[in-house]
């Protein structure tokens, strides 16, 4: 009911407006400005004492405790196991923890209606590290598909479509087929495709986990973009290395538990320009790997 | 609208992908439907054939010969009194002795007999073939040693034709239960051979549902399209086994009933009357497989 209104609205407002709007334009409820960090807003996603136990009990977390604020640009990182993917879950709703609680944007997701958690859901994009990308419909059709399945108006599909592809640089293939790119390019499908609505919030569970370093960096610096434009994002990953080179906040699991959290300061204002070439750098690879469909 | 043609653009796009399961659950709910077609009219036409015998349905009342005609008026108004009673036709023995000898069409048929052995009758119709055992007790009320006496000594006995009734409605109601049986077994084929195509669907869709569910598709929104997969497969099927009945009436009833005035009879059941309730019965059945399977393995 709320989207029927959401899209009525959008088509009644005037054109030249429609023109401005920009997909940095932040999402209404869970807004996401560069000063929202230190706003009094909560934090966007807080994890209090949460315990999740799978069936068989195995404890995959333990008692972790968390908060990210708005905007931020988190990694998670640890060895396989350590329940990195199920904090993602866990933050989808799509596991519930045995104990303790999962808030987003200062709500507790365990206590609301199954039937809303679509909308939290809208809210949230996610990333994997096997694309989950459709292989009979096109790159344009697989974004498109996040829209039209939750009931998104054809002109705010026609619209929100080409700057999201854009956005992630592959307007030159969009009417490729999945399987007519490489690894890279199809994380980048999939980026565009949980980009398309701008959520306030970005997971991403492993996104480099299949590629090399180099098209690792560029879809780290695709992140980076999206998070400069006011969304936080969530990166999971085993891969240490890398991240120790983002210099980004770090939180390191170990057997379910919170062992490191830690946040390097002095590189947040950094353009992505900049980011991609100290990382480049830092990483000790050249620049071969530039076509990433960056415009500056 | 839009939303509609997307769930149905995806429905056929699955149909078109999983080719086999679907022409196989086609082709059931089409066999379902056209034995139902069959069904639904000998159905009818044997129950109306069961009405028309139990309708038949009378009681006779002998009366011993020396009656007189006083008795005979009396009781005819006591028994046109018992509830149930439609009428009474008073059967003379003259009368009697009529109709046997036009029913063995000899009329020399009492000529060795020096009397007429038959007495004097009353028949009893019934407004209701129900009614046979309570009129029949109002007949003969039974006395303190539970054996039935005759309401009026000139009551040689009350003879029912109750036996055969009874046999006859045994028959085609055993008819009718194989049939519906056959039918019933019938419809649960098709219902789970629905329900299978659909769940071979939803594995075939699972990445679509996957992403449907991520990105924050509401339950109904992931269900429609298969739920209309499912009633596709139904009025394909329907469609079918419409068009071979249709085929078959006009080529085979139709001929036949025009020579045959039993065949003429039996379409009792109107033909778009027919389709109609066919279309409807295969469209449920399918909605409920995709249901039912929706249910179990679509946990969104």
């Amino acid at each position: 009911m709320a989207l029927l209104k959401t899209s009525k609205r959008a088509r009644r407002r005037p054109p030249e407006e429609r023109r401005r709007r920009r997909p940095e334009r932040p999402p209404q409820s869970m807004v996401a400005g560069p000063a929202a960090a230190s706003g009094a807003k909560p934090p966007i996603v807080e994890l209090k004492e949460a315990t999740v136990v799978y069936p068989g009990g195995h404890v995959a977390l333990e008692r972790v405790s968390l908060a990210i604020g708005r905007g931020e640009f988190a990694f998670v990182v640890g060895p396989t196991g350590c329940g990195k993917s199920t904090l993602i879950k866990l933050l989808i709703r799509e596991l519930e923890p045995a104990g303790g609680k999962v808030m987003i944007a200062g709500r507790d997701i365990n206590r609301m209606k199954d039937s809303r958690v679509p909308m939290l859901r809208r809210r949230i994009g996610t990333v994997f590290q096997d694309f989950k990308l459709l292989q009979n419909r096109t790159v344009y059709d697989n974004v498109a598909y996040a829209l039209q399945v939750i009931g998104a108006s054809r002109a705010q599909i026609r619209r929100q479509v080409p700057d999201a592809i854009r956005l992630v640089g592959l307007q030159a293939k969009i009417h490729n087929y999945p399987d007519q790119l490489s690894g890279g390019e199809q994380q980048r499908v999939s980026i565009a495709r949980a980009f398309v609505n701008h959520p306030p919030l970005l997971l991403a569970d492993e996104p480099t986990g299949n590629l090399d370093p180099v098209t690792s960096i560029g879809i780290m610096q695709l992140l980076y973009r999206i998070n400069r434009t006011g969304t936080t994002v969530l990166v999971v990953t085993h891969d240490r290395d890398m991240v120790d080179k983002m210099r980004r906040r770090v939180i390191a699991l170990e057997e379910g538990r919170l062992v490191r959290d830690h946040a390097e300061s002095g590189y947040t204002h950094e353009s992505t320009t900049e980011f991609a070439v100290r990382v480049r750098a830092e990483m000790g690879v050249g620049d071969e790997g530039q076509t990433n469909g960056e415009s500056h | 609208m839009g939303r509609i043609t997307f769930f149905v653009a995806e429905a056929f796009r699955a149909l078109g992908r999983s080719a086999a399961p679907s022409v196989a659950a086609i082709v059931t709910v089409a066999v379902t439907t056209l034995l139902l077609g069959v069904l639904i009219p000998v159905l009818r036409a044997s129950e109306s054939t069961t009405q028309e015998v139990r309708s038949q349905i009378s009681l006779d009342v002998w009366l011993y010969d020396d009656a007189t005609k006083r008795n005979i008026r009396d009781l005819r108004a006591e028994i046109e009194a018992i509830p149930g009673v439609a009428g009474t036709e008073f059967v003379s023995k003259r009368e009697g002795k009529q109709i046997v000898i036009e029913r063995l069409d000899d009329p020399g048929a009492f000529a060795e007999l020096n009397r007429n052995p038959l007495p004097n009758k009353f028949t009893v119709e019934l407004s209701s073939p129900d009614n046979l055992t309570s009129v029949s007790a109002a007949l003969q009320p039974p006395d303190e040693s539970g054996e039935p006496q005759p309401i009026r000594p000139i009551i040689e006995s009350v003879r029912e034709a109750r036996e055969e009734a009874t046999e006859i409605t045994q028959v085609t109601g055993a008819v009718t239960i194989v049939l519906v049986v056959i039918a019933v077994l019938l419809l649960v084929a098709s219902l789970l051979l629905i329900a299978n195509t659909i769940r071979l669907s939803i594995y075939a869709r699972r990445r679509e549902v996957e992403v449907m569910r991520l990105v924050g598709a509401t339950n109904w929104f992931v269900r429609w399209p298969f739920v209309i997969e499912g009633v596709l497969v139904g009025i394909i099927g329907a469609g079918i086994a419409v068009a071979i009945l249709w085929l078959g009436k006009v080529t085979i009833v139709d001929p036949l009933a025009d020579n045959f005035a039993l065949i003429h009879n039996f379409s009792t059941v109107g033909f778009p009357f027919l389709v109609g309730m066919l279309v409807a019965a295969a469209v449920l059945v399918s909605a409920l497989g995709s249901g039912i399977t929706l249910r179990r393995f679509l946990r969104v």
